[in-house]
């Protein structure tokens, strides 16, 4: 068991190493350096060679990305460009709000996943499990930004049920029922649409795998030793059934704060995935290589996870 | 007697039915496979009908008095910010749009197909190298690249479009078609041909390429519509397509103003119907051919 999760984690630091070596060179392709912005006509060409040289940047490539992975590794990702401010804040602040939002997705993902997936599985050709089938070929195909504006659109301005952008009212006080209430409100939208998107492979995977089982010789044998039947389903098949959903689930972990660059941009969510295109927008270029590089880690770190979870799970890859 | 001769004659048409054949047989029983395929079918023939009718100079022409025109019988959906006849904007739009993600599929199949069949059929040393390369490429946060790869390109052209994209989505390709071939490539009539002295290339390409050939197209037909998805959308944001060529993810692309969302349905609701209509037709196809291709799951 821990030598197979130890042999995973060192598989992993090469993947890191060409990773940050990519978007090390991504960066020095980006035009700018933490100086664009403080140099007005009148600074003096002398002054800037003089910080650059301070700061390294004539220094030979591998030096500076030895130097580059220091910083990056304490969280130090320089200033952010626009905002004057250390870009580790700047991210800081939106990840709190990605993170509430995907919380709140993955909540209501499983919720609609799990139940729609097992029963349409078990009750498989019923008029239910058409419906389900349907929905879930819709799902798959629409695309997010198409789903999201309907949303937005529908109950956002025609019905005027939810708020349509951002993350909280400004004047209402930290602390109290309305602000908490507030908050939620916000959040529902843009968390029910990225969940209606998500549920489509979860309900795919459990609703396939049910149907295999069933007719497995293990489940024969449950039955016949005269497990009922809605036990069979809740403890046998659904324990075998969930181990593809359990191989997603690291990534769905680690995914709580990559959030969604469509659905944050449409709704207005002040959140990673906006930042992301914000930051394009204003080229603010030390931002988005930070944040390219956080969620490359954050991508590996999510398949880590997962073949640990899987590991845990299914006893039978461990033996490899 | 008689009737078990005939029957004999007619030999041919006991055996199963093989290949195209298969998908043809396949659609007459699925009605609904038969009504994507019209819906596939009629809008391209309206697009690209409509294209050559339709003089993109004029359309393209700003005419700020006219913006943001009701649908009238003039402007039959009404016009954008600049005065612009969004139903024109519709059809080169959609043109754009399927040529593109037509474009990205065949490339990055090609590609795909290629390498994955030589990393299955070799296997070894090459199989490592190439396979390395993929999952590399896999482990990125590949949207965040592709947009900013967008951003920094000087002289950014449709053609730098289809290049980036195609850079990238040809690896779940690869991976699946390597698979694919290492569970043929152990079959008998590999090694009969090997025994035989047939060349590396000609097994690898005219003999086991043909019996992927029906995953290849049920592959490519979802991959056309997914690769439809990403650019519309990446063109919704602002990143995708040059902004003096119209797609449906431009039009969409206007609604990110409240304004336009809430009060001018006309510029975006048609352009999103559509995409989705497109997409569910064409997933729908390529999931009947994918039946086809599996004979446990075959209607007819």
């Amino acid at each position: 068991m821990w030598k197979t999760i130890l042999r995973r984690i060192l598989l992993m630091i090469p993947q890191v190493i060409i990773l940050s070596v990519f978007i090390f060179a991504l960066a020095k392709a980006m035009p700018g350096d933490p100086f664009t912005g403080l140099i007005t006509p009148n600074t003096d060409p002398n002054r800037i060679e003089e910080l650059r040289e301070q700061s390294g940047l004539n220094d030979p490539w591998p030096e500076q990305y030895v130097n580059w992975v220091k910083k990056a590794a304490t969280g130090d990702f320089g200033q952010s460009y626009v905002k004057k401010m250390p870009v580790a804040t700047v991210i800081a602040d939106k990840a709190i709000n990605t993170v509430w939002l995907s919380l709140l997705t993955f909540v209501l993902t499983y919720a609609i996943a799990l139940p729609l997936g097992l029963l349409a599985g078990r009750y498989q050709n019923s008029i239910f499990d058409r419906i389900v089938v349907i929905y879930n070929y819709v799902s798959f195909a629409i695309p997010p930004f198409v789903l999201s504006l309907v949303m937005l659109w529908f109950f956002g301005y025609k019905l005027g049920w939810f708020p349509t952008s951002g993350s909280g009212t400004v004047g209402l006080v930290q602390g109290t029922f309305s602000y908490a209430w507030d908050k939620v409100m916000h959040l529902i939208l843009p968390a029910v649409t990225q969940a209606l998107l998500a549920t489509a492979v979860t309900i795919q995977y459990l609703r396939t795998e049910v149907i295999d089982a069933k007719t497995q010789d293990y489940v024969r044998t449950a039955r016949s030793k005269g497990v009922p039947e809605g036990k069979v389903y809740t403890r046998h098949i659904f324990r075998n059934a969930s181990l593809p959903v359990a191989s997603t689930l690291g990534y769905e972990i680690t995914g709580l704060i990559g959030g969604s660059i469509f659905i944050e941009t449409i709704f207005g969510y002040p959140g990673m995935g906006k930042l992301f295109i914000d930051s394009l927008v204003g080229r603010d270029y030390s931002v988005i290589t930070a944040l390219v590089l956080i969620l490359g880690i954050d991508t590996l770190v999510g398949t880590l996870l997962s073949d640990i979870i899987l590991s845990i799970v299914d006893p039978r890859i461990r033996i490899q | 007697m008689k009737k078990t001769k005939k029957k004999f004659d007619n030999g041919s048409e006991s055996l199963p039915p093989m290949g195209f054949n298969v998908i043809v047989r396949e659609f007459s029983k699925d009605k609904i496979a038969m009504i994507s395929l019209a819906i596939i079918l009629i809008t391209l023939i309206g697009v690209f009908a409509g294209s050559i009718i339709i003089d993109q100079g004029a359309l393209m022409k700003v005419d700020i008095f006219n913006s943001y025109a009701s649908p009238s019988s003039e402007h039959w959906l009404g016009t954008d910010i600049s005065g612009r006849d969004i139903f024109g904007q519709l059809i080169i739009g959609a043109k754009n749009s399927l040529l593109i993600g037509f474009s990205i599929t065949i490339i990055t199949s090609i590609i795909g197909v290629t390498i994955g069949i030589i990393s299955g059929f070799y296997g070894g040393v090459i199989d490592n190298i190439l396979m390395r390369i993929v999952d590399f490429v896999m482990i990125l946060p590949m949207q965040m690249i592709i947009i900013v790869f967008v951003t920094i390109i000087p002289k950014y052209t449709i053609f730098s479009f289809i290049l980036i994209m195609s850079a990238f989505y040809w690896v779940g390709k690869a991976r699946l078609f390597r698979s694919k071939t290492l569970s043929e490539g152990r079959r008998d009539y590999v090694s009969a041909s090997k025994t035989l002295g047939t060349g590396d290339l000609k097994i690898m390409f005219r003999e086991v390429m043909p019996n992927l050939s029906s995953l290849i197209i049920t592959n490519l037909t979802i991959n056309f519509a997914a690769n439809i998805g990403i650019e519309t959308g990446l063109s919704f944001l602002g990143f995708g397509l040059p902004s003096d060529t119209p797609s449906l993810g431009t039009l969409i692309g206007y609604a990110k103003t409240s304004d336009v969302l809430a009060d001018k349905v006309w510029v975006w609701l048609p352009a999103s119907l559509l995409i989705l209509v497109l997409m569910l037709s064409i997933n729908y196809i390529g999931q009947a051919i994918g039946r086809s291709a599996d004979a446990k799951q075959r209607l007819g």
